[in-house]
This record gives C-alpha cells, sequence and structure tokens, in this order.
C-alpha cells in the first residue's frame, strides 16, 4: 500500500506545507512487511521495504496486514479509523521516540491516512 | 437584510471561587433551560447547530457559555503568572455561578467529554435543582488513552497538535464541513488551556464512588455515546449507566466524540427523543 506514498504526500503542497518541520524516518510495520519511511522538510525522500539490519527509526507503527486493511477502508469500522484508536483497542503497536510523531502529528496522520482516499495506490510508483 | 442566526451572545461577570470572571454565552430559544457544556480545549460554539434547531428551541431555551480562559470568556486578572488547571471543584463553581447567576429554574445541564464527566457531579450533589443532565461522550472516571508525559510535551500547548490528537475522534462518516470547524475550535484555544482542562479530565474527577447515589427520579440521567469515540468509549457509558440506578445509556451510530458539532444531522435523531422525556416530566 505504501508504494506510491512519496508520490502522493510530494505532489500535496498542503500536506507538505503541513509537515515543513519534520525531517525524521518512521516504520510502518504492515505484517511481516516492514516499510522505511524518510521526510525531509514534509517532503518524502524515501520508502524502502526490509528486511533490514538494524535500520534507525524514530518511532515505529506495528500492525497485522489485516488491521491495515481495516485502518484504510474508506468508512474504517470503530476502533480501526485512527492511530490511537487502534493503539487502545490493541490493533497496533506505537513505539519509539513518540515525542516525534507528537511533535509532527497532524502530518504523520494525514500521511498515514492517504491510502484510505487513493484506494488504488498499490501500483508501481517511486 | 441577509438573514440572521437566532444566536444572541452575551458577557457577564460572574464570581467563581472568590474572584469575578468575565463569561461570555450564547444562547436562542424559550422554555426550559438547556445549559450545555464545551469539550475541553474547546468553546460554546460547539453547540451553534443545536441553537438553531426550532424542535429544540421551540421548548428549550439553550445557554452555552465558554469557561474561564475558553473562547470569548476572558481568563481572571493575574492570568500572565499562572498556569491554568482546571479542578473538579473549580468546574461545578464555573457551571453554578453560571445557573444562580442567570437565575435558571431547574435547568436541564448537558456536558460534553469533560463536560459529560462533570454532569455525574452535579446529578450527586445537585440533582435536586437540575431537571436532568445528559452527559454526552461521557463517564464517570477518568480512562486515560495516551501517557501522562505527553501533557508536558511542548506541543501539547499547540493548537495544532490537539487538532492531530482529537481528529480521529470524530467518526468517519461525519460531514467533512462540520468535522473541520470541530477541529477549528482546537486551534483557537489559548496556550496550555487544553492541557490545563485534562488535569480535571484525568486525574481529578473519578465520581464512580457517588454514582450509585444519585437519585433518577428527581435529575434523570441520559448518557449519550458515540460508537467512534475511544476516549469514552461505548463500554465506558454502559458501565457507568450500571452504576447509576435508572440512568440510561445510548450508543449513537456513525458518531464520534463531538456529537453537537461533527454530526449535528446525526446527534439530533437521538438527541430529540431524549428532550422529549424530557419535556413529557411533571
Amino acid at each position: 500500500m505504501l508504494e506510491t506514498l512519496a508520490h502522493q504526500v510530494n505532489e500535496n503542497p498542503a500536506l507538505v506545507r503541513r509537515g515543513a518541520a519534520m525531517s525524521a524516518s518512521f516504520l510502518i510495520e504492515i505484517g511481516d512487511r516492514d516499510f522505511h519511511v524518510a521526510v525531509d522538510r514534509g517532503r518524502i525522500i524515501g520508502v524502502e521495504e526490509g528486511p533490514f539490519i538494524m535500520r534507525g527509526w524514530s518511532f515505529a507503527i506495528r500492525a497485522p496486514e489485516a488491521v491495515w486493511a481495516k485502518f484504510w477502508e474508506p468508512f474504517p469500522d470503530p476502533g480501526f479509523q485512527d492511530i490511537f484508536a487502534m493503539n487502545r483497542f490493541g490493533h497496533c503497536v506505537v513505539e519509539g521516540d513518540v515525542d516525534v510523531l507528537l511533535a509532527n502529528l497532524r502530518y504523520v496522520k494525514d500521511v498515514l491516512a492517504i491510502p484510505r482516499r487513493a484506494p488504488n495506490m498499490g501500483a508501481a510508483h517511486g | 437584510m441577509v438573514e440572521l442566526e437566532p444566536i444572541i451572545g452575551r458577557y457577564v461577570t460572574l464570581p467563581i471561587e472568590g474572584r469575578d470572571h468575565r463569561i461570555y454565552f450564547e444562547e436562542a430559544g424559550q422554555g426550559t433551560p438547556l445549559v450545555c457544556l464545551h469539550t475541553a480545549g474547546a468553546h460554546a460554539s460547539q453547540f451553534r447547530h443545536l441553537m438553531c434547531d426550532p424542535a429544540v428551541t421551540d421548548r428549550f431555551r439553550v445557554l452555552a457559555f465558554d469557561m474561564p480562559w475558553h473562547g470569548k470568556s476572558t481568563p481572571p486578572p493575574g492570568w500572565q503568572d499562572e498556569e491554568y488547571q482546571l479542578t473538579s471543584d473549580f468546574y461545578v463553581a464555573a457551571i453554578m455561578a453560571f445557573i444562580e447567576g442567570l437565575e435558571l429554574d431547574n435547568p436541564v445541564v448537558m456536558g460534553c467529554s469533560m463536560g459529560g464527566r462533570v454532569v455525574i457531579r452535579l446529578a450527586i450533589e445537585q440533582g435536586e435543582r437540575l431537571g436532568a443532565v445528559i452527559g454526552l461522550e461521557g463517564s464517570d472516571r477518568p480512562a486515560p488513552w495516551y501517557h501522562n508525559s505527553w501533557t508536558g510535551h511542548p506541543d501539547f500547548v499547540n493548537g495544532d497538535f490537539c487538532v492531530g490528537l482529537v481528529s480521529g475522534l470524530c467518526a468517519p462518516q461525519s460531514p467533512d464541513e462540520t468535522r473541520w470547524e470541530t477541529l477549528w475550535h482546537y486551534c483557537q484555544g489559548g496556550t496550555g488551556v487544553f492541557k490545563g482542562d485534562m488535569h480535571f479530565f484525568r486525574t481529578d474527577s473519578d465520581y464512580t464512588a457517588g454514582s450509585a447515589d444519585i437519585d433518577t427520579t428527581a435529575c434523570p440521567v441520559y448518557l449519550m455515546t458515540g460508537e467512534y469515540d475511544y476516549s469514552c468509549t461505548p463500554e465506558a457509558t454502559i458501565a457507568t449507566a450500571g452504576r447509576i440506578p435508572g440512568a440510561e445509556a445510548i450508543i449513537m451510530k456513525e458518531v464520534g466524540h463531538f456529537p453537537m458539532s461533527e454530526n449535528p444531522a446525526a446527534f439530533r435523531t437521538y438527541l430529540l427523543p431524549v428532550l422529549d422525556k424530557i419535556a413529557a416530566r411533571p
């Protein structure tokens, strides 16, 4: 689901502006697949798929593939509509340097919600 | 001339815990007073749709005030050297000062989130003086869903952060326009105000010891919670109602933590039957 994330974010000026204060990387775990997302001043400069050997990141959000599939539905079920909801109900785990997440919360949430708005973005795209 | 909304805004100075506070409030309608309490970090505009609904205002005088430090209510003189921290006692004192100051007789009090929490204490202590309480997204005790250290994070005082923190509490089905207006209220909060409200909401509002003592024949208790609310979950609301003999829990489909402002059309379908019951009381 994250293959075209960089394109979708970088072509969205409002979103890039919202993330202008963020230069950091984070990890999204979708089942047994890890995705390392690197952000530079609101632009996604790399989405790299693991496995990784001691790859660094600031925070990670880990959930089974079925959970992310529910999260990315246009109208997710209660408890799957937001990473904090999913964390509260044990559907996902948020770990690492949460301060980086908090400092860029609106931006990160908007980035993670992009596959919800563009369900066909699984196609190969840089 | 353009059409004017029926909402009227006014200011009043009320003594709360021995200090004068200049309070802004809005009202519309006539009949039984319905005092509305906004959520943490927001202000009384959350109830603007209710105030423009004739099905409500034909029989209820809807009043909503901005808590001190919120909206257009000013903090007390000397605020610049104080850290705002809402306590349970101050919250109750502010509500009762408003009710007494405006000489509201037997009002119904409806609060959302932290307002939905404090109405439990009002029902415990002031039930004889109230027509009913309605707790929206309310429960009788705190159930934090993020770590206490967050409120010390420098971004916690920042409106954009507050938006990010609560955005997921809106139901996905809520219309964009009203959802984003709801979130805009969180952009508007004064520095540290949301954090100060969290003192009440997270650490100074466990009312479980008194819940069973509420006399719902004198003061009916209605607890209405959206199914998408993960701050005050439907389960927490149902558990609270279970501790209050005679309380009614209503779980609202496709609604989140801000029913009256994120999806007014959906909310009224649940609220109007409750208001019917309250209006039918002798």
